[in-house]
């Protein structure tokens, strides 16, 4: 939700006016996120050079996302994925079918995170075949809901809108909850000033700033998941029969 | 325990000398494992079902029934069947069949199938795989169980006072698993009828191998059947020995690198690690598969994949003596001296079937026998007649 609590009441005010004192009391109500524990952020960089201006702009939208977490008092940390360190093991499991080793790992800890920062370069106008790939070898339903940041890098400025066309489908088909501003880096972005509006630390800060209002907004993924068994979701044989009865 | 092998029957060119089998060949050469594994003293010969190519596979119960007819002591069975695709009529008819002309020395085991296009080559929606598995099982056991079946499902044509012939061996119908390597749903099928449950899990590390059994186990405690490591579990598995470690992974390495399904991807160093197969001296591959127990509880079937990738007739008999002379006979020995007492060791025979629905039979008096409706005759009065000639 990007509403601002204003607007929120001005339209509940216009449209809805019966909801306004149920609208007031939410508005009004603390923060949830600052009454619960910390959050864990998870960087997942496709950049293949070392070293690679796709992990720099990784590193500046996690450190903006936990900037302005830390705005709202809520800790976060984060782990950062290279995913060339794990380019064979990821066409394994494409062939395979099963992740290995460190791989399986880092595929539960993203899965599991509060919150993605998703960075690549763009290849041939759209993400790398790298970044894709382990897109690819994730369960479908495993990113539903999970709050993701995309960014992206290339030479030029004119292949900006890739991750308009390429990487948000890509997400919005996994059903992840993207936040509304992504961020391209060309190579002369490196080179601006910061401080005015429309440069590239103005928008890393803004999209920093949506993930963490959306991040805050929820309870941390390791406490609302706690324990559950494995296949806890079956359901049971009745079920499954009696779905398929008359 | 069981143990035995299992054949995806596929036809791959040997990468060492370029060399195809035509599908008669590897029909043929098959036919000749299974007779070799029966004579070597394994206790089960079991065929995938596939309807495409590569793979030669398409009619089981014909290639069982030829074997049953030319074995003497092997278990002869199915991995997989296919419960979704196969109309379920025909599954209890020629299942029935085998188990008549095999003198009950069979069973099955189901399975979804791993290829896409066989759904709609046989009519069925892939997306309703679960459930055509579900409700297809549903009808064979009506059709093995009750003489005379009305019925209506989602998935195919009502029956309205059908009887499947012949009638099970004795009227019992065969022993059943269900096999699944991902799905659950398949794991709460087999414990919520105290079927077995074969985890395929050749190409999967052990973790995933372990919660899916685990969750069976539980499930047919659950549900009734006994306790949860009473329950009937298999396991696939994967071995190329040579007394020779080294030259086991010399020889095998071509293989592996080209085989379909892994080949070209991971190293066999890693395959081997991740997965069950196990690429070695006959030592290595007891030590592995004896820690088995350790991960998924005492179990009753181990199936090992001898056959594939191309590997020579020749090559593939050897590994059969191998498995059968220096492995096997130490794996059982390890398998019964840590089973705990009440746990079986064998998945249920004809004979232990007969014997339970006797006992199931005089304890209610509803189990249902294979009267002959023409004679009154049960197959019990032939058994009870065979045995007093025998004592007399």
């Amino acid at each position: 939700m990007t509403t601002t609590p204003t607007a929120g009441a001005t339209l509940d005010v216009v449209n809805r006016p019966d909801d306004l004192s149920i609208r007031r009391s939410i508005v009004n109500q603390p923060e949830p996120a600052s009454t619960v524990g910390p959050r864990h952020v998870v960087l997942v960089s496709a950049g293949l050079s070392q070293p690679s201006s796709t992990r720099l702009l990784g590193d500046r939208l996690a450190e903006a996302t936990v900037a302005a977490l830390a705005e709202q008092g809520v800790d976060a940390t984060v782990e950062t994925v290279e995913l060339r360190d794990h380019a064979h093991a990821i066409m394994d499991a494409m062939l395979t079918g099963f992740a290995s080793g460190d791989l399986a790992q880092v595929i539960e800890d993203v899965t599991g995170a509060d919150a993605l920062v998703l960075v690549t370069p763009l290849f041939t106008t759209t993400y790398s075949g790298l970044f894709k790939s382990f897109v690819d070898i994730l369960d479908k339903d495993s990113l539903v809901g999970m709050p993701v940041l995309l960014g992206a890098t290339g030479g030029t400025p004119r292949h900006s809108l890739a991750l308009e066309y390429g990487l948000r489908p890509l997400f919005t088909y996994l059903r992840a909850d993207v936040v509304t501003t992504s961020v391209f880096a060309a190579t002369d972005d490196w080179a601006e000033a910061g401080g005015s509006a429309g440069t590239l630390p103005e928008r890393v800060r803004r999209a920093g700033g949506e993930l963490a209002r959306t991040v805050a907004s929820r309870a941390p993924r390791a406490q609302a998941s706690g324990s559950a068994e494995p296949f806890s979701g079956t359901p049971s044989f009745e079920d499954l029969l009696g779905g398929l009865a008359g | 325990m069981q143990y035995g092998i299992f054949t995806v029957s596929d036809v791959t060119t040997d990468p060492t000398t370029g060399r195809t089998p035509d599908d008669t060949e590897r029909v043929r050469n098959i036919l000749t494992i299974a007779k070799h594994a029966d004579e070597a003293g394994l206790d089960v010969f079991a065929t995938g079902e596939h309807h495409n190519p590569p793979f030669v596979a398409s009619s089981p119960t014909t290639m069982l029934g030829y074997l049953a007819g030319v074995t003497k002591n092997i278990t002869l069975s199915t991995a997989t069947t296919l419960i979704t695709t196969n109309d379920p009529v025909r599954i209890a008819e020629e299942y029935a069949m085998l188990q008549v002309i095999s003198d009950g020395r069979m069973d099955l085991m189901l399975g979804r199938g791993n290829t896409g296009p066989v759904y709609p080559w046989f009519g069925q929606d892939i997306r309703q795989g679960i459930n055509l598995a579900i409700e297809n099982y549903a009808l064979v056991r009506r059709l093995w169980t009750e003489d005379v079946v009305d019925w209506q499902g989602k998935f195919r044509t009502p029956l309205q006072g059908f009887t499947s012939t012949p009638r099970p061996l004795d009227g019992v119908p065969p022993f059943v698993w269900h096999g699944s390597i991902r799905s659950p749903e398949i794991a709460e099928q087999a414990a919520y009828y105290g079927d077995g449950f074969l985890h395929n899990n050749i190409f999967w590390p052990m973790e995933h191998t372990k919660q899916m059994v685990a969750f069976y186990r539980q499930r047919f405690e659950h549900y009734g059947h006994g306790r949860a490591d009473q329950a009937i579990v298999g396991l696939g598995g994967q071995v190329f020995v040579r007394k020779d470690s080294q030259k086991a992974w010399d020889e095998f390495r071509p293989y592996f690198d080209n085989a379909p399904v892994y080949g070209h991807g991971p190293s066999m160093e890693d395959f081997t690690r991740e997965t069950p197969l196990t690429v070695g001296s006959p030592q290595q591959v007891i030590d592995r598969y004896a820690a088995f127990r350790e991960d998924v509880g005492d179990y009753q079937r181990q199936l090992f994949l001898v056959d594939h990738a191309g590997l020579p007739l020749k090559t593939v008999l050897e590994q059969i003596d191998i498995l059968a002379e220096d492995i096997v006979p130490v794996l059982r020995a390890e398998a019964d001296k840590h089973r705990p007492e009440g746990v079986p060791s064998n998945p249920p025979t004809h004979a232990d079937l007969v014997a339970k629905a006797q006992a199931a039979g005089e304890a209610t008096g509803l189990h249902v026998v294979g009267e002959d409706r023409w004679t009154g005759r049960r197959a019990e009065d032939d058994a009870d007649e065979t045995a007093e000639a025998a004592t007399r």
